[in-house]
């Protein structure tokens, strides 16, 4: 029924409304977040706190602010960034066991993580109320995009939207840790190797922790399979949650799938470069760097009912049945949620 | 009666101050100090013996002594002195046999308590983020103070398993800092510039030496109520600190090289003899190593006096200023917050990242 909507409404209306949904939705989302700032930064005198709340990073706080503010916040504003600046040169700010920097994740990582999230992919989130306000809790999502782009966007989705300004902390893979420079951006953002250790580790902190359970057979599927959902690994996130008693929230993202359209696999170079596979698009490699801009798809990110976990007797953790059971159900309803969203899109790039 | 303890690793400043401290305690009668060479510091009212613990001599001193309480503390990375990584590694590993087998055959001793290190877990990029004294390292240590380390703790567990009758207590120390440590990671955060790995951050912990000499203190006497210390403890301090961290407060750049390089630069160093800069060394300097402690407090019942981040600052202060102390920048971006043209010259954040 939607599909004899979608083409004539692409035609017409697809520049008005692109430029206009985006806006109108962030400048609700701006207008609630200062409200809240408002709120906790006088209970909270963490000074930078602002930067969290506009599109510039930080490196260009010295620059006016877009905004009419009063000479009082463009003050206040370079004091903070002052102060953040030194805290950082002389090393005075904290790190946890898992090395997530929290003062740099929201300061400057998340600064430049949203104007991808917010005007290049222009994501939009729904049912984030479906994420506790506190506790443990265990975010399952589907994983495509050749590169882990979907996996941040998450992040940035939670970070920005969830009314008790949560962190989320996602389970990368082995790779992500061996490779320079990657490893170390990964630690700062919060990320930590999947591994039930670490996993439990976080969730008996009360943290909330990303996982996508497909893995590489999940980003790195062919164009030609996009939003089949894989394999969920052997379903050692279900037995996880279900030994620290914690929801598990399914999430699907849609319009990561076809950010990068792998149409071919050069597995030999894989091999030889020790990744697990590498892409061919239409337009990497032949287009060299060029050829690595992500299309500008239109995501939507959907958290769904949490699946609780806390009513079963401790040693569930243990039944092979059960745990196959979960995640399947888990694996059903994200794909479920993903085949409605596809039929609400009215474009992949719209 | 008291208590006759022995000591070995004594010339060393950790065993020194360990075995000074130790007479203190009213239960302990008598303390006997060994080691290869004679210390150049005082040991109190302790018995020095000078007796090389890889030859069977050992046996007889621990029989003539009547010790009931071993505290082994000849594992060490680094020879004392001017020693190869032979003498080092036979120390480790043939001394701790000799000695163990010494034990066995001593009716008197009740409680062994030995030194060991965090470097028995490895750093590999696929380990979980935080070891607890179970976790199996997914890479074993190939060689170094770390493999040696592991063997000596496998001779302990045999140890134990054949005198089910002596309280056995392993401490895996993480990296020991304090004002008079003299351990290769000291020496590295004394260089002027600190190489680093290129791409990576690690995460690091430390344990002062306070903390050292009065968790082996509790180690070796009868445990408190309600706590156990016969096992394996993992000690650290508590918090985290990365290296980026660390040359900020130590006020010393950076100088970040490519993973080749470094190993390469280590084996230079190595051979002109300047400093221990093992692979291990490098391994820990590139992916870091963090341990849970939640069995030190709750089972241990040890609390450290300092925090990673203290013990750090302390050794900081022990130290002479480097080349950008963290003061001056301090002062210099105060200097820039009181200008009275606000918006001019800001040096770029970035730096700080």
């Amino acid at each position: 029924m939607a599909d004899a909507k979608v083409i004539p409404f692409d035609d017409d209306r697809s520049r008005g409304s692109a430029v206009q949904r985006p806006s109108r939705r962030r400048s609700a989302g701006n207008r609630r977040k200062n409200g809240e700032s408002a709120l906790v930064r006088e209970v909270q005198p963490l000074p930078g706190r602002s930067f969290a709340q506009d599109d510039v990073p930080v490196t260009r706080e010295e620059q006016p602010p877009q905004k009419p503010q009063d000479d009082g916040g463009l003050e206040r504003r370079i004091a903070s960034g002052l102060a953040f600046l030194r805290r950082r040169l002389t090393g005075d700010y904290d790190v946890d066991d898992f090395g997530y920097d929290e003062e740099l994740t929201d300061q400057v990582l998340m600064s430049l993580l949203r104007p991808v999230y917010e005007k290049y992919f222009r994501v939009e989130v729904k049912g984030v109320e479906n994420i506790p306000s506190e506790g443990g809790a265990l975010i399952v999502a589907n994983h495509s995009g050749t590169l882990p782009l979907d996996g941040l966007m998450m992040q940035v989705a939670v970070h920005d939207h969830h009314p008790a300004g949560r962190h989320l902390r996602l389970l990368a893979a082995d790779l992500v840790f061996m490779l320079p420079v990657v490893n170390e951006l990964a630690r700062k953002l919060g990320h930590t190797l999947a591994c039930a250790e670490d996993a439990e580790r976080l969730l008996g902190q009360g943290e909330l922790v990303g996982v996508m359970p497909e893995g590489f057979k999940g980003i790195g599927k062919p164009f030609s399979e996009r939003y089949k959902l894989q394999r969920f690994g052997r379903g050692g996130f279900v037995s996880t949650a279900l030994r620290k008693g914690t929801p598990i929230i399914p999430c699907s993202i849609v319009g990561a799938e076809e950010i990068y359209p792998m149409i071919g696999n050069a597995k030999t170079l894989a091999r030889l470069l020790g990744f697990p596979y590498f892409p061919l698009t239409p337009t990497f490699p032949w287009l060299g760097p060029l050829g690595a801009v992500p299309l500008p798809t239109k995501w939507t990110i959907q958290f769904g009912e949490p699946i609780p976990t806390d009513g079963y007797p401790p040693e569930a953790a243990e039944d092979p049945m059960l745990m196959f059971n979960l995640t399947d159900q888990v694996r059903e309803q994200i794909q479920h949620t993903l085949y409605k969203l596809l039929v609400q899109r009215r474009s992949v790039f719209f | 009666m008291g208590k006759v303890v022995l000591v070995t690793g004594v010339a060393r400043q950790l065993g020194g101050r360990f075995v000074r401290r130790i007479q203190r305690d009213p239960q302990v009668d008598r303390v006997i100090a060994v080691d290869a060479v004679p210390p150049e510091h005082h040991l109190g009212g302790a018995d020095f013996i000078q007796a090389d613990i890889r030859q069977p001599t050992i046996a007889r001193v621990l029989a003539e002594s009547g010790a009931d309480t071993v505290v082994h503390m000849d594992v060490t990375g680094t020879a004392l002195g001017s020693g190869s990584r032979t003498t080092v590694k036979e120390t480790n590993v043939i001394g701790t046999m000799q000695l163990l087998g010494a034990c066995q055959k001593s009716p008197n001793v009740k409680r062994l308590v030995v030194k060991s290190s965090t470097n028995v877990y490895g750093s590999a990029p696929r380990d979980p983020a935080v070891f607890t004294e179970t976790t199996p390292p997914k890479s074993l240590p190939s060689g170094g103070f770390a493999k040696d380390a592991v063997e000596v703790e496998g001779y302990v567990r045999g140890f134990a398993r054949r005198r089910p009758d002596v309280a056995v207590c392993v401490l895996r120390f993480a990296n020991i800092l304090g004002p008079t440590a003299d351990t290769p990671l000291a020496s590295y955060f004394s260089l002027p510039v600190l190489p680093t790995v290129f791409g990576y951050d690690p995460r690091l912990q430390f344990v002062h030496e306070d903390d050292v000499i009065e968790v082996l203190r509790i180690a070796s006497h009868e445990p408190e109520r309600g706590t156990l210390n016969s096992g394996t403890f993992n000690i650290a301090g508590d918090g985290v600190l990365l290296l980026s961290q660390c040359s900020r407060r130590l006020g010393r750049p950076t100088v970040p090289l490519l993973l080749p390089a470094v190993t390469w630069a280590g084996s230079l160093v190595r051979t002109l003899g300047m400093s221990d800069f093992s692979p291990e060394q490098i391994r820990l300097l590139t992916h870091g190593r963090v341990v849970s402690t939640d069995q030190m407090r709750e089972t241990l019942g040890f609390k450290p006096k300092f925090t990673t981040a203290e013990t750090f600052a302390e050794f900081a202060r022990s130290r002479a200023p480097g080349l950008l102390p963290p003061e001056a920048l301090a002062g210099a971006v105060d200097r820039i917050a009181a200008l009275p043209a606000l918006g001019g010259v800001h040096p770029p954040t970035q730096s700080a990242n």
